[in-house]
């Protein structure tokens, strides 16, 4: 037996970014007792680092702005694959949701008659983003842990669950270390929200940070839950490419929002041409449209560079490879020439976009108010996720909840921004009230002391691996030949030979990571926590290649060259992996359920 | 500075004890400090400990002390640094040593925690919500720009040097109220606190604190002072005592 220690709440919430404190926090308001765990310090999960704003119909801006506009918006950008009920709560309830932050003191720009300001972005209609100038992430998470900390959660700071229990066909509890010490630690718990973030660690090329390895997909899966939409990746457009170890940085869509314009080395702006379809309509046909767009011109449509991420990136992707590209393997992207039309120009810059303006100065030596930034592709959110009861946002495992960038559904096939932070309220508060619910009408269930003790030998397996010997290996090896496997093969651009060499790729590096050794002791020890991080990665890795293997079509994140249209064959379904029988990943389509009436009649409607 | 190496040195050890190690590694353009540090754990020590998040100054995670400046890792520039010599990195000073360059924290997590925390008015504009204008809330978003990087409360010599992390709460928490006391909506009252449990009157404006703030926040011109003026104003102003007004 291996010593641990046990911890009981009635709900426990892993992850505190946005999702999982706005879980918390409303979990708490109900009454029960919350347990919420993080792999790093409070106030430091990716919500922190998220830039451009939180997309809300509130029509401060624009008072033609509803929720039927930012439902139809949400559901055009996800090409229709979205959970159709959550976009709907989502375009309803954000509003609220982010009114209530000013409530728990938040401080958003402001318009001038005093309300919240609202930015434009890709793929909304209207200036929809609240913000503030680009850290808006900022705000969120420290107004959410700043209220958090008074409502009696219980907080586990630095600590990385493994394992969760389920016990009777119902979750029971999970099982973990704190990084800190390398103490380990049970949670029992009636109810339990993973709301972990995604998995954008599994490619080279990212904006994600270390903690986004898929452990709450993975977890999920493991307990038994689907997985669904994981062919469908996001990969940002804009990332800094130069110098090398920046590459993948994020450069927020706000500058494009701001007039930013997207140039190739000839210095022609390539945006205009190839305009798809079902955008033309919305879209300027003159570089003069465009900007009188981001001017606030309501008669005006917005500018190509404004289109969705996928299309963006692929465009990108298309200069470099022709040979347009800039001097490192992008494309420019000018903000500085929106001097030539506002008098105080830089200045507005600065205030506007304040961190993009001290990253590049500090990072690449480059005053973004004067010359313009190189910028290319990079992986950055997974729409994919754990399937969900889009009211409820619960599991197919009775008691386990998904929330936020952890979850699938609202963005289907591609998500705009924005929505993401405004995802992370509606459905963190949806995701804490019913695993609170959840909660109170059930009693605890006890966890077999057989399984926990089979977790903590698995939690410790990589020092016993690293005292034998043999074949052990460190694991960082293993994560960067994951990371370069998934990078050249289930990238922004993908075949089904590549996909195939990904998932034999995948299959021996499973073998490799079952070798994954760690030296020294416990005490905060990142090659012991890396190794524990491998099995996740590759558990997405594999579902993400799975479904992109199964998707012979070309729909929002996902691009096959050799099927680069889109094939109505495809629109019906989603993709869910589950974990089936010996343990192995199954595959299967999920037929979407036909839009409801009257939302049928508001997607017509803002066609 | 292409295909050079540089030699870093970094504190190895655990609760405190410990001793700089040399570790030899390449440097490329563009290269942070950690960079290195995280090439380092990759090829020769794995289990160096450090943390990090956002690589991009967004976090306030990756705070250390490179050549005896206090830092963030990941904005510290190679190219800015004498490579010629070894750079030293350690971890801060003024929190108990984990391990390598990870410290102990959570104190103020602590302190923030017994702070009272934001209380505003009643809803007055005709929507249930409340009107600010942009010139009214500027101070209080600068202080909002706080990573908690710590690195303030690194430097300040009453924490550093004389240790009263019991009777004071930091340039970073002293940041936190005033963007509480300074914003329009507020309505509660932290002067006794500030005054008594806060200790700002241990803070002697050597704007230490200022100076290594990585966001640039003028901590003691702008947050510190005015505080220490509304204390002064509550407690020793005579006539406004007199009157109990100075409420603000
Ligand atoms: C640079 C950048 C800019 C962005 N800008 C925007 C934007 O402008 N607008 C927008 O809408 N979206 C934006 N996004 C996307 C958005 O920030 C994220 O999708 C969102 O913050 C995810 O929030 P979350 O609450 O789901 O999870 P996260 O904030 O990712 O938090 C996950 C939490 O889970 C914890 N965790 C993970 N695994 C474990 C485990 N095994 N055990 C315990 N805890 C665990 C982590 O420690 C962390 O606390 C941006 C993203 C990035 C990277
Ligand atoms: S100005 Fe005050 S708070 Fe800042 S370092 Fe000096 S004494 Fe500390
Ligand atoms: S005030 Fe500045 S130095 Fe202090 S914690 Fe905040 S960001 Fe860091
Ligand atoms: S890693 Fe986030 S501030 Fe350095």
């Amino acid at each position: 037996m291996t010593e641990y220690q046990t911890h009981e709440h009635d709900v426990l919430v892993i992850g505190a970014g946005g999702a999982g404190l706005r879980a918390a926090i409303e979990a708490s308001a109900a009454g029960v007792s919350v347990g919420l765990i993080c792999k790093s310090l409070l106030g430091k999960a990716h919500t922190v680092m998220a830039e451009g704003g939180v997309a809300a119909a509130m029509a401060h801006v624009d008072d033609r702005d509803n929720w039927k506009v930012h439902f139809s918006d949400t559901m055009r950008g996800g090409q229709y694959l979205n959970n159709w009920r959550m976009a709907e709560l989502h375009a309803k309830e954000a509003p609220d949701r982010v009114r209530e932050l000013e409530a728990w003191g938040a401080v958003f720009d402001r318009t001038k008659d005093g309300r919240i300001l609202q930015r434009n972005f890709g793929g909304h209609r209207y200036p929809r983003l609240a913000h503030v100038g680009d850290r808006t992430g900022l705000e969120m998470i420290r107004t959410l842990q700043d209220h958090g900390i008074h409502q009696g959660i219980k907080v586990y700071m630095e600590h990385t669950v493994t394992k969760l229990f389920v016990e009777g066909g119902r979750i029971a509890g999970a099982f973990g270390y704190d990084r800190e010490r390398g103490y380990l630690r049970v949670f029992k718990a009636k109810s339990v929200v993973v709301a972990t973030g995604g998995v954008g660690r599994a490619y080279k090329i990212t904006s994600n940070s270390w903690e986004y390895t898929g452990d709450g997909y993975a977890l999920a899966y493991d307990a038994g839950a689907d997985l669904m939409d994981m062919e469908f990746i996001q990969f940002h457009p804009t990332g800094m490419v130069w110098p090398p170890s920046v590459r993948g940085i994020l450069v927020t869509e706000g500058v494009r929002g701001e007039g930013g314009v997207l140039r190739n080395k000839d210095g022609k702006r390539f945006m205009f041409d190839g305009i798809p379809e079902n955008y033309k309509a919305q879209t300027a046909d003159s570089e003069e449209e465009g900007w009188k767009y981001v001017q606030g011109d309501k008669n005006a449509r917005r500018p190509p560079e404004l289109l969705t991420r996928d299309h963006v990136a692929r465009k990108i992707m298309g200069e470099v490879r022709d040979g347009r590209g800039s001097p490192h393997g992008g494309v420019f992207l000018d903000i500085a020439w929106i001097k030539s039309r506002l008098p105080n120009g830089a200045e507005h810059i600065k205030k506007k976009l304040p961190s993009m303006y001290h990253q590049f100065k500090q990072l690449a030596d480059i005053d973004i108010t004067e010359v313009p930034m190189e910028v290319g592709p990079t992986t950055h959110y997974t729409m994919g996720g754990v399937r969900v009861d889009g009211d409820t946002q619960m599991s197919t495992v009775p008691g386990l909840f998904a929330a936020g960038e952890c979850a699938a559904g609202l963005h289907g096939a591609n998500r705009l921004g924005g929505n993401s932070l405004s995802d992370l309220l509606v459905f963190g508060k949806r995701a804490g009230e019913h695993a609170a619910k959840f909660a109170r009408e059930r009693e605890a269930v006890a966890i077999d002391a057989g399984r926990v003790d089979a977790a903590a030998r698995a939690a410790l397996a990589p020092f016993d691996r690293g005292a034998a010997g043999g074949d052990a290996e460190g694991p960082y090896k293993i994560q960067y030949a994951l990371q370069d496997l998934m990078q050249e093969n289930v990238g922004i651009v993908r075949n089904e030979a590549d996909i195939k060499k990904a998932l034999d790729g995948i299959q021996g590096l499973k073998q490799r990571a079952g070798h994954a050794a760690a030296g020294g002791n416990r005490d905060y020890n990142p090659g012991w926590h890396t190794a524990l991080d491998l099995p996740s990665l590759l558990t997405c890795a594999e579902a993400i290649a799975m479904c992109a293997l199964e998707r012979k079509e070309s729909r929002g994140g996902h691009f096959r060259e050799d099927h680069p249209d889109k094939d109505p064959a495809y629109a019906g379904f989603n993709l869910v992996v589950r974990k089936g029988l010996g343990g192995r990943p199954e595959l299967r389509r999920e037929t979407i359920a036909p839009l409801r009436e009257d939302l049928k009649q508001v997607v017509e409607e803002n066609k | 500075m292409s295909s050079t190496s540089a030699t870093f040195r970094i504190w190895r050890g655990e609760k405190g004890k410990g001793e700089f190690r040399d570790y030899k590694t390449p440097v490329s353009e563009g290269m942070v400090v950690l960079d290195a540090v995280h090439q380092i754990q990759a090829d020769q020590a794995n289990d160096l400990a450090v943390r990090w998040n956002c690589k991009a100054g967004k976090c306030g995670s990756c705070s250390a002390e490179v050549n005896g400046m206090p830092k963030l890792m990941c904005m510290t520039r190679l190219s800015d640094l004498p490579l010629d010599q070894p750079v030293t990195v350690q971890p801060m000073h003024t929190f108990p040593s984990i391990r390598d360059l990870v410290t102990d924290v959570s104190w103020n997590f602590r302190v923030k925690q017994e702070i009272k925390p934001f209380k505003p008015r009643q809803p007055d504009a005709p929507d249930g919500t409340w009107r600010m204008q942009q010139e009214d809330i500027e101070r209080v978003q600068e202080f909002r720009k706080c990573i908690e990087c710590f690195l303030c409360q690194d430097v300040c010599h009453v924490l550093r040097d004389h240790h009263k992390h019991d009777e004071f709460i930091g340039p970073r928490f002293l940041v936190h109220v005033a963007a509480l006391e300074m914003h329009p909506l507020d309505t509660e009252d932290r002067i006794p606190e500030l005054k008594k449990a806060h200790g700002v009157g241990y803070c002697n404006i050597t704007k230490c604190c200022t100076k290594v703030c990585p966001e640039g926040i003028t901590i003691t011109d702008n947050a510190i002072i005015p505080l220490k003026e509304r204390v002064v104003d509550r407690y020793y102003d005579p006539i406004k005592r007199l009157l109990g007004i100075g409420r603000k």
